[in-house]
Formats: C-alpha cells, sequence, structure tokens
C-alpha cells in the first residue's frame, strides 16, 4: 500500500506542521487536535501546573540555596495551606479568607517547624536532615488524618471565578485557572522584588552564595534563615489554597507534588528561584504537551490500542527524562547559584 | 573511623556480641521451631533480606557519604528480574526475545547474579549521572530516578503493573528446590554473611580507606591522584548489586512482587534502617532492618496511628542518639 | 559509665526475647475475625468505610455475629501488599485466625490469597480481581461485594440502552484501569471516540479536558478511583463542561467519599453500583438510619459491603453454630447467602461471587440540601461476572 504509506507520511508531516505553527494555508484543521487555539490552551493548562510546581519550588530552593538545608516536609505545608483554606472557606464562606488562612497557616506551620527542629539540623549532615524531616511527614499526616478523618474533605471553588474567560473568539479558558496563573505569576514578581530590591534580599543573595561572609559580617542569621524559611512555607502554603479547589485536598497530597517540586528544582539548579521559575514551566509544559501530543502523534505509527499505551506509558517518565537530558547536559543545573 | 583502623589489643566486647547475635541467627529455626515460632521464620528472613538492602546502602551512604534516596529502584529491580525470571521459567516464554534470546529460570543461582547484574548496571546508569553532583543535589536526583524507575516498571502490562506479579512457584537452588520455611531462612542467612565478610575485607582495604577518604576530604584525595569518581561509581554499583540480590531475596519470600518496592517510601525506610542502626557500620544497618520491621509491625498491630508513634522515634533517634544502636552499642563496649 | 555500658548490652541482648515473648494467645469460644484493611494512605477512607460497616453489625448484634460472640482483630496494610502478606501471616500462623475479610484493594488481596486460601476462609468485602473469579476460583474465597469489571459493564450497557453513539473513555493506566474499560467496552455497543490512559500519580486534567471538549463526545465515562477522581470531577466542573456534556463514572468515582468532597462540583453526574442509599428495602433502611447516627455520616458503597460481609459470617456462623473449623461446611453455609442484604436480592454464582442487580444512580440534591446518589433506573437485572464460566467450582 504505498500510496496508503506515502499519505499517511504527509500526514504526519502535516501535524508537525502544525505543532510548529506552520498550519499551511491558514486554515483550521477540526479534526487534527493541536489546531493553534487549542495549542493556546495547552499552553496555558501547562501554565497551570507550571506555576503551582513553581510555588513549591521557590520555597524549596530559597532554603536550600540559603541555609544549605532539604526539607522533605515542604509537602506538608502545602497539605496544611489546603487544609487551612479549605476549612476556612467552608466556615467562612469566603475563598479570600481562605486563601489568607492557606498562606498564614502555612507561614507559621514553617516557622514552628524551623524554630522547633530544623534550627538544630543546619549544622548537621544532609542526611539527619533527610531523615528528620521524612519523620515531619509522618507526624503532619497522622495529625492531619485524626482532625481530618482519612476522607477528602470539601473545598469551594470561589463563585467569582466559576466561570470561563473568552481569550480569543471562540476560545474560553477557566477563570480560576487563570487566576493561578495570575497568582503565580504575582508571586514570582514579588519574589523577584524581594530578592533584587529589597535589604532582605540582598542579604539572601549573600547567604546563598558567600554564607561564611554574611555571618561574619554579624547579620543577624538566626532571624534570616527564619525569615526564609516562613517565606518558603507561605509560598507552599498559598500553592495549597490554591490548588484545594481544583486538586483533591487529602492526607498525603503533599508528597505527590513534592517530587515534582523536586524534579523542578534540580532542572533549575539548587538555590536559583530563577531557575525554579523556568524550570517549574518547562516541566509543567513537558508533562501537559506530552499527555496532549504523544496519543494523536502515536496513532500514526502504532495501532490506536497499542499507540494509548505506548504513549500514556512515554509520557508518565516524559518529565524525568527530560531532567535526565537537563543534568546529561548540565550537572548542577540551567541556573546553579552556588559558584 | 580511628577505633576500626587502631590494632586490637584483646578481643572487643562489640565483637563478641556481633559473633554472638550472628550464632543466635545461626540457630533461629530450630530454637523457633521448639519454641512453636516458627511462623517467625518468614518475618525473620524479610529481615535479613532488607537488612542486608541496608546494609549494602550503607557502602555509598555511612562509607561513601553519598546519601542515595533512590535505592528502592535497585531493591525493586532485583525483585522484579526474579520474579520475571520465574514467571516466564513457569511460562515457557523467553524474557527477552530481541536482540538476543533470554529464556527464564527458575535456578537460585542463576536469578541471583542476573538481579545483581541487572541492578548493578541500572546503578552504572543512574550513577554516571547522579555522581557528578553532591549534596543535596544527589539526594534529589536519586529520588527522581527512582521514581522513575518506579513508573517503568509499573508501565510493562506483562508483570501486573500496581497488581505486583505473583511467582507461580519457589525457587531452587543448586537443582533442589526451597520449599520450606527454614531453608529459605538458612540461604537468606548464609548470602548475608557472605556479604558482610566480603563487605568487610573490601572496607579495610585499600579500596575502602579510599572511599572513606573521598568522604572525609575530596580534594586531598584527588591531588593525590585518586579517581574518586570512579572510586564513588563502582561503590554505588557494588550497592545497588547487592540490593538487587536483597530485592530477589525479598521476592522469594513473599512470592510476590509488587512496585511498591520501587516507591520513594522504600528509599526512605532503608535510609531509617541505617540511620537507627548505625551507619559507617556493617552490623548496624541489619539490626536497624530488624527493628524497624519489627517496630511496624508491632505498632500497626495496635494503634491505627502507629505513625504517630513512628514519626517521634525517628526524630529522638536523628537528635539525640546519633550514632544509632549499634554505635552506641560499641561505644558503651569501649568505655568500659 | 558502667552502669550504662551494662544496662545498654543487657536490653539489646533482651529486645529480641521480648518480641518472642508476646503471649499466644488462647483458644476460646469467641471466633475471631481477621480485617485486614487500609487505614493509612491515600485509600484510607475506603477501608475506615468498610470497617465501620462491619463494626455496626457486629454492634447490632451485641457483639455477636449470628449469634456467636466474634472479636474483630483490625490491622492495617497501609496498601502495601507486602505488608498484608505479612500482616495474613501472622493472623492465620500466630493467632489462628479463620475467617477473614477486609481488603480494599485487589493488588493486596493477590499478595495475600495464596497465605490464606489455604487454611482459612476469606470474604472480600470490596476487591474482586478477575484472577480470583475465573480459573483462579476457590471454594474458600467469597465476594460479597462485585467483581471488578461488573460496575463498569452496567455503564457500558445503560449507555447502549440509551442509544448514546459516541464516548469518550478514560482510566489510569494500571491494570484495574485497563480492565474497567475493556468491562465497559464488552457490553457498549457504540464508538468509543477515545480510550485515554492517565497517569497514577496525575494532579492536572487539563489536556485531557482539552481533548475531550475537542472531541465532542456524547458522554464520557471515567473510572479514576480516589484522588484522582475527586481531581477530575473538580477540573471538569471548573472546565464549564458538567452540565454540557454528561459525566459517568462507575459508583466507586461519585460514592459518598467523594461527594462530601466534591459537593456541587458532582451534581448531574451518572453512576453504576449494586448499592444505594435510598433503596427502599427493610434491611437498608435501619442500615442508613444508625450508620448515620453511630458515626455521623451518610454511609458509602464501602460501609454497606462491610455490613454485608459481617452479616453473611453472621448467617453462616448461625448456620455452623459457631464452628469455623470445618471449612467445607462453613463455605457451603456462605453460599447460601442467607442473609438480608442491604441491596435487596442476591446470590452467589458457581464461583462465589455475586449475581445481583446493578443500578444506575444521578448525583442530586436530596431534601435536606445533602449532595446524594438517587437511584433512576436498573442497568443489568441478575447480572453475573465474565469470569464465571471459567470457574470449576460446582
Amino acid at each position: 500500500m504505498p500510496t496508503g504509506l506515502r499519505r499517511n507520511r504527509q500526514h504526519t508531516l502535516h501535524r508537525f506542521r502544525i505543532w510548529l505553527f506552520l498550519s499551511p494555508n491558514g486554515a483550521p484543521f477540526r479534526s487534527c487536535p493541536m489546531y493553534p487555539t487549542l495549542l493556546l490552551e495547552q499552553t496555558l493548562n501547562g501554565f497551570t501546573l507550571g506555576v503551582m510546581l513553581f510555588l513549591l519550588a521557590a520555597g524549596l530552593t530559597l532554603i536550600f540555596g540559603v541555609m544549605d538545608v532539604i526539607n522533605l516536609a515542604h509537602g506538608s505545608l502545602y497539605m496544611a495551606g489546603a487544609f487551612a483554606s479549605a476549612a476556612i472557606t467552608a466556615r467562612t464562606g469566603s475563598f479570600a479568607a481562605g486563601l489568607l488562612a492557606g498562606v498564614v497557616v502555612g507561614a507559621a506551620f514553617a516557622l514552628l517547624l524551623e524554630l522547633a527542629l530544623i534550627r538544630r539540623l543546619y549544622t548537621r549532615a544532609h542526611l539527619d536532615q533527610v531523615l528528620a524531616t521524612f519523620a515531619v511527614i509522618l507526624i503532619a499526616n497522622e495529625t492531619v488524618k485524626i482532625l481530618f478523618g482519612p476522607q477528602p474533605i470539601f473545598a469551594a471553588p470561589p463563585r467569582s471565578l466559576s466561570g470561563s474567560v473568552e481569550l480569543l473568539p471562540g476560545v474560553l479558558y477557566p477563570a480560576y485557572r487563570l487566576a493561578i496563573i495570575a497568582a503565580g505569576l504575582l508571586a514570582a514578581l514579588f519574589l523577584w522584588w524581594l530578592i533584587g530590591r529589597t535589604r532582605l534580599g540582598m542579604l539572601i543573595r549573600a547567604g546563598t552564595t558567600h554564607r561564611q561572609m554574611v555571618q561574619a559580617l554579624g547579620v543577624n542569621i538566626k532571624a534570616l534563615f527564619a525569615i526564609v524559611f516562613a517565606i518558603g512555607g507561605a509560598l507552599a502554603g498559598l500553592a495549597g489554597a490554591m490548588a484545594a479547589p481544583i486538586l483533591a485536598v487529602q492526607v498525603g497530597m503533599g508528597e505527590q507534588i513534592l517530587i515534582l517540586a523536586f524534579v523542578v528544582v534540580v532542572i533549575g539548579g539548587l538555590g536559583s528561584v530563577r531557575g525554579a521559575f523556568l524550570a517549574a514551566l518547562l516541566v509543567g509544559l513537558t508533562d501537559t504537551m506530552s499527555r496532549a501530543l504523544l496519543p494523536w502523534l502515536m496513532r500514526d505509527l502504532l495501532p490506536p490500542a497499542a499507540a494509548d499505551q505506548v504513549a500514556a506509558n512515554l509520557s508518565s517518565v516524559a518529565v524525568y527524562l527530560l531532567m535526565a537530558v537537563v543534568l546529561a547536559l548540565r550537572p548542577r543545573g540551567l541556573f546553579p547559584a552556588h559558584g | 573511623m580511628a577505633e576500626a583502623a587502631a590494632p586490637a589489643p584483646r578481643v572487643r566486647p562489640d565483637g563478641i556480641l556481633a559473633l554472638g547475635g550472628v550464632c543466635l541467627l545461626a540457630v533461629a529455626p530450630p530454637v523457633l521451631e521448639a519454641l512453636q515460632a516458627d511462623y517467625l521464620l518468614p518475618t525473620l528472613t524479610r529481615m535479613l533480606a532488607y537488612g542486608l538492602a541496608a546494609a549494602a546502602l550503607d557502602l555509598v551512604l555511612g562509607y561513601g557519604g553519598l546519601v542515595s534516596f533512590g535505592h528502592s529502584a535497585f531493591l525493586g529491580t532485583g525483585a522484579y528480574v526474579a520474579a520475571a525470571l520465574l514467571h516466564h521459567a513457569n511460562r515457557g516464554t523467553p524474557v527477552v526475545a530481541w536482540p538476543f534470546v533470554v529464556s527464564g529460570t527458575s535456578e537460585a543461582l542463576i536469578i541471583l547474579p542476573a538481579a545483581a547484574a541487572v541492578a548493578g548496571i541500572l546503578a552504572i546508569l543512574i550513577g554516571a549521572i547522579s555522581l557528578r553532583t553532591r549534596g543535596v543535589h544527589f539526594i534529589m536526583i536519586t529520588l527522581a530516578f527512582a521514581q522513575m524507575v518506579y513508573f517503568l516498571v509499573l508501565a510493562v502490562p506483562e508483570y501486573g503493573g500496581t497488581d505486583g506479579l505473583m511467582l507461580p512457584g519457589p525457587w531452587r537452588v543448586g537443582g533442589f528446590p526451597v520449599q520450606s520455611d527454614a531453608p529459605r531462612y538458612w540461604f537468606a542467612f548464609v548470602l548475608v554473611l557472605l556479604f558482610m565478610l566480603v563487605a568487610q575485607r573490601a572496607i579495610q582495604a585499600r579500596y575502602g580507606l579510599a572511599l572513606r577518604g573521598a568522604r572525609q576530604n575530596e580534594r586531598r584525595l584527588l591531588a593525590l591522584g585518586y579517581p574518586v569518581f570512579a572510586i564513588r561509581l563502582l561503590a554505588f554499583t557494588l550497592s545497588g548489586a547487592c540490593t538487587g540480590v536483597a530485592g530477589a531475596l525479598l521476592a522469594d519470600v513473599a512470592m510476590f512482587v509488587s512496585p511498591d518496592l520501587l516507591s520513594w517510601q522504600r528509599s526512605g525506610e532503608l535510609i531509617i534502617m541505617v540511620v537507627l542502626g548505625g551507619q559507617g557500620t556493617l552490623i548496624g544497618p541489619l539490626i536497624g532492618a530488624f527493628v524497624l520491621l519489627a517496630l511496624e509491625e508491632e505498632l500497626s498491630a495496635v494503634t491505627e496511628h502507629w505513625m504517630l508513634v513512628l514519626g517521634p522515634i525517628l526524630l529522638l533517634c536523628v537528635l539525640l542518639f546519633r550514632r544509632g544502636i549499634w554505635g552506641m552499642v560499641s561505644r558503651a563496649a569501649y568505655s568500659g | 559509665m558502667r552502669m550504662t555500658r551494662r544496662s545498654i548490652l543487657a536490653a539489646t541482648a533482651a529486645l529480641p526475647g521480648l518480641w518472642l515473648a508476646r503471649p499466644a494467645l488462647a483458644q476460646s469460644e469467641v471466633v475471631k475475625i481477621g480485617m485486614i484493611t487500609t487505614l493509612s494512605g491515600p485509600g484510607a477512607a475506603l477501608g475506615a468505610d468498610i470497617r465501620d460497616g462491619f463494626n455496626l453489625a457486629v454492634k447490632h448484634g451485641g457483639g455477636k455475629l449470628g449469634g456467636v460472640a466474634v472479636e474483630v482483630v483490625v490491622a492495617d496494610d497501609g496498601l502495601r501488599p507486602e505488608n498484608g502478606r505479612a500482616i495474613a501471616e501472622r493472623m492465620v500462623r500466630r493467632e489462628r485466625v479463620q475467617v477473614l475479610t477486609g481488603i480494599v484493594f485487589s493488588n493486596v488481596l493477590l499478595a495475600v490469597a495464596p497465605v490464606v486460601l489455604p487454611v482459612a476462609t476469606y470474604v472480600s468485602a470490596n476487591a474482586g480481581p478477575s484472577q480470583l473469579a475465573g480459573e483462579g476460583c476457590h471454594p474458600n474465597y467469597f465476594n460479597v461485594a462485585w467483581q471488578n469489571d461488573n460496575l463498569h459493564e452496567a455503564v457500558g450497557q445503560y449507555l447502549t440502552q440509551r442509544n448514546v453513539r459516541r464516548a469518550f473513555i478514560l482510566a489510569p493506566n494500571y491494570p484495574a484501569g485497563r480492565d474497567a474499560l475493556t468491562g465497559f467496552k464488552r457490553f457498549y455497543k457504540g464508538e468509543v471516540v477515545a480510550e485515554t490512559y492517565t497517569r497514577l500519580d496525575q494532579l492536572d486534567y487539563a489536556a485531557e479536558l482539552a481533548t475531550i471538549r475537542n472531541a465532542s463526545p456524547e458522554a464520557v465515562y471515567i473510572f479514576l478511583p480516589g484522588g484522582l477522581g475527586i481531581n477530575f470531577i473538580k477540573q471538569y466542573a471548573a472546565a464549564g463542561l458538567r452540565g454540557r456534556l454528561p459525566l459517568y463514572g462507575p459508583g466507586f468515582s461519585f460514592d459518598q467519599d467523594v461527594l462530601a468532597a466534591v459537593g456541587e462540583d458532582a451534581l448531574g453526574c451518572f453512576n453504576s453500583s449494586q448499592w444505594a442509599l435510598d433503596l427502599p428495602n427493610s434491611a437498608n433502611l435501619t442500615f442508613v438510619e444508625t450508620f448515620e447516627r453511630e458515626y455521623g455520616r451518610l454511609p458509602s458503597l464501602y460501609a454497606s459491603q462491610g455490613f454485608d460481609a459481617a452479616n453473611l459470617i453472621g448467617s453462616a456462623l448461625a448456620a455452623t453454630r459457631g464452628d469455623v473449623s470445618d471449612r467445607a461446611a462453613f463455605a457451603a453455609a456462605l453460599k447460601r447467602a442467607d442473609f438480608a442484604s442491604v441491596r435487596g436480592a442476591f446470590r452467589f454464582g458457581n464461583n462465589n461471587h455475586p449475581i445481583q442487580t446493578i443500578y444506575m444512580r444521578e448525583v442530586v440534591r436530596d431534601a435536606k440540601g445533602r449532595i446524594v446518589n438517587r437511584t433512576i433506573g436498573v442497568a443489568f437485572q441478575d447480572h453475573q461476572d465474565a469470569y464465571a464460566a471459567q470457574c470449576r467450582l460446582g
């Protein structure tokens, strides 16, 4: 069947061309899942996931950069934020109050953690930090289970953001997802201002690159560390609160997203907030696009049942493959903070 | 470290204790049978297997100073290699059909080296990328790679995905099927003992000194002309291979493998075993495995909220007993 | 220092002894029932419901089932097959438990079955893997809930009845997910627009939702257990698809535990179940009322299965006067299913799996303003699973 084969190949090329924005004669292809408006939608979807990951990864990377601490319990801060916002939203009926509660609880929990435990671990080996924060995960999960029960709890979405926004004629996008992207970008902007334009940020930058020097200059390093930890906690709490209306609020939700956040931190380069931002978007896009595109590309190469299977398998490791490739080329990540 | 290197003037108390423990383990099956507690044998075999994995992890973690948070990848790989070989031997189908044919087998003396080899090769691949980094980077990267292996295994429908894979029957050792609990236990015991003896020699040898030296002062070792990267990669590979053997043992005890063995929580548990028992020792991780598994099993029978008990115990260990159980015991032995 | 040294050494030597010295429990008139279930991790809500349903039945009987005093020994498998297996070994070998139940997930059950079935009876209150329904069926294994495919088949059948021509189907990429979609397709005669497999740890379904909208099917069928389903349903509503494109699922995806977490976002969705809150038989009325009074929440499908499992065991205990050691007689008594199931009529097929009616339910807001399932029709009468023919039991 040479003609069929050729047609098939042309079809594939055609799809690739559309994929690369090179739509011939500009006509939209209804049957093809990647015509430009859909591409726009999927890109936004990738950004939503990306900014959520960024909110977590930013805290992780800051805490590492300034204090050289690995905090496995960062996912627990996220969980605390989600539960707090769900509970407060349910009690007050106001999503804004819930959001605030998520941020405050995230920060407070982080501060408590720093004062009671992490503070004792700064001079310890990373191994001790891994173990201690692993223990915190166990305790936090079990405590939440006792407080809220094992069932996932309800988190109301904000009414004002329940509709969709028409981005382009005929392209509707959920308002809440746009709000997530906006919140993530605001947080990124805030961090950029904080780190680049304030005295605190100067200390953070100095702490990341010349730790001993900062200590020697008489900066209150204890307070600085506590503040950085609280900022990380607030961002994780914000991520949890933003995620609550679209993700299951349940025990163990933190660990699921934590590993992806680790991947982001590693790709971005430890200690670099800018790297975390770009890496988060990259990971979000890779994840979303591999799920959107692979089934459709595979269907040209394989019989439909096998194609779905292979595509699902490939997309489940896409993010990790991305990490392996980045690390093979740049072992310290895209923007390493430590020289 | 200093104590270990110093010549021993007399028989050391902790040495006697260790020897006593080994003797106790060696006679466990008849003793348990006499006590009518032989139902504990599979549990003890499981503990031995986990102990082997933890001791293997300690090679890189305690001696090499490299915190691998991805050792479940090797544990699970070993288990799945064993399961796959047994599964295909039972079905009469090849494990690999292309580019060359590998058929299944139920002979443990082939299965264990195969598990070690596959896990070792995986360790080389993961190590080659991860060992270029240090500290927290290394922790996160090994974790992420283990996660990737988890998803890859999950994706093979032939081996049951999340349902796991039931082993068709026990393996044979030198042609004899290992049917009952006691021989299975002794087989695991001998393997653990062998590992301990070989590892002990390796650690005392020049290679072991170089590995420990690289942990304490990498620059000096580099300056002395030691290939630090290669030394570490070798340790990582050996550790991965031995962990793979432990995984194969686990598969045989349970007659079942599941992706749970590959999950990141298993990596965490292995680390806990090492630290609980005492890092930088060979016997410590074995003790850690026994204690952690016994704790988990007993606590989960007592309360549904057993994690709320285990968590604080771990915290106390990290904060107060940094040397772990064996570390404390041997210190107590010396101080007298 | 001497004291410390000696006490540490002594303690080290004594510890293994303590562990061994755990007293072996004496045989008594009380029948022990081992409940291995998932009480920690993401599946904890399901295990807790099964346990609570089971305990409610024991409580109804004043600590007895079928007039025989029982002791329920609960242990948490943490959704780890290996743990489940270790617990089962302890229960059947150390504590001589002869009746077991409670496992939520098929992977745990498959690891436990080889340990338990040769020496004890197992009554499944949830998991029903095909491995134990077909050739691998066992005289000492009973499933009081369903075979895993049943509820999926029901939705396929219902959509065929309703003449739905284009369906988009989606499940996680794992055996139960693939089985689910196979079960669905077994009875669905229309066109499957796309069969999508998602990741088992997937958080965001935006990519799939965009693909769904673009494919414009007449119905969407999902099988996404637990948190995955909650994520999907919330995002389905947020994407504005709810109300425009009917969403179907098995009962697991829309049961009380999920509804409590997603709220209004699930309104108008359809699902299949062998049980429903509003089934009018008297056993069910009592069950729903007492469960809510006892635990302060509405019972779920899983709770109903736990309750039924207890009453089934009770019926067999009554018939054998509490003698579980004659396992053939006990199994024969179980097989009669001589108890008032909360789902109404029900009997065992040749493979010890149910032959039962499967209903369709719709998520609605009830008179009290609660979000619940309402029965809207019947997908199957007296439905038996597809594997029964391969089972060689009488």
